[in-house]
């Protein structure tokens, strides 16, 4: 019987990742557990439960020990946590939220993280997106769902400078996005002499 | 390309939503007495409104909420939006002072 080995969506990658200039790096992030927490209303009794304060305001992400919370809707929170393995995570989660009428489900496999860090990650990101990503308005602490090129993903803002910035991207998806973010990035990408 | 302003998330672009028909279509307050016809009415049809129009939309691809909007069908501009849990604003003087005015 053939032997399954865990493979990463973005392994073919690698190389070409690895050529990117200074102003756009972008690294893979390793797997993490991720929870999508359903939950209302959310209140003190939650927070105590959880750990963390779940961020009520839209568009936001909080630290949550070693790892984030991120608002993904009125009701609806992504954790992550980088310690844990997802079943404990969802278990814990799911213990936390289950008597207060909420519900956790694992979805670590569904998304996996690419970071961008660099001066020129703003330049890069708007070519394919259409909201405010100036640090301005979207500094550490800000999240959006959105599309950037043709894919859905999560934005989370790491930095108050706009240059370290966290896109959580469906694995299905994640070839396409590299293909999109590397075409992005080529005028910042330095020719190799011939 | 035109911004709709979710509820939730702010002004996206309008590819980011999907439209979800007329907004407060009530259900039935007793199906069971229902004929076919008055089923029939209910389920499949809408009004075609000029003007003015209170209508569902889902942002698809950020909070995934539905929300309620009023659109302009004819000029196609979002005049304004609001949560499922609120009142519908007053739309039907806008419609009919438009519908006076066309040639």
């Amino acid at each position: 019987m053939a032997e399954l080995l865990r493979t990463h969506p973005l392994e073919g990658w690698t190389t070409r990742f690895e050529r990117l200039p200074d102003t756009v790096r972008i690294t893979v992030e390793p797997y993490v557990a991720m929870v999508d927490v359903r939950l209302a209303p959310v209140g003190a009794e939650a927070s105590a439960a959880l750990g963390v304060d779940l961020p009520t305001t839209p568009g936001t992400w909080v630290p949550a020990g070693a790892g984030r919370a991120v608002w993904l809707g009125p009701d609806e929170w992504l954790l992550t946590s980088t310690t844990e393995a997802p079943e404990e995570l969802e278990a814990r989660v799911r213990a936390a939220v289950a008597g207060l009428g909420g519900s956790a489900t694992d979805v670590s496999a569904q998304r996996i993280g690419l970071r961008l860090t660099g001066a020129r990650v703003r330049d890069v990101l708007v070519k394919g997106c259409s909201i405010d990503l100036h640090p301005r308005v979207f500094g550490r602490g800000s999240s959006a769902q959105t599309l950037l090129g043709q894919a859905g993903v999560v934005l989370l803002a790491l930095s108050d400078a706009g240059d370290d910035v966290l896109v959580l991207v469906r694995s299905s998806f994640a070839g396409y996005l590299a293909d999109w973010l590397l075409d992005a990035a080529l005028e910042f990408t330095p020719t190799p002499d011939r | 390309m035109q911004l709709i302003a979710c509820p939730w998330c702010g002004p996206r672009e309008e590819v980011e939503f999907h439209y979800g028909g007329q907004a407060h279509v009530p259900y039935p307050d007793s199906p069971a007495e229902l004929s076919d016809e008055e089923w029939a009415l209910y389920v499949f049809f809408r009004d075609n409104t000029k003007g003015r129009f209170a209508e569902r939309w889902n942002h698809t691809t950020g909070c995934r909420r539905w929300f309620n909007a009023i659109r302009d069908t004819t000029t196609y501009r979002f005049e304004s939006v609001y949560r499922l849990d609120d009142p519908k604003p007053p739309v039907t003087e806008l419609a009919r002072s438009r519908r006076s005015t066309a040639p």
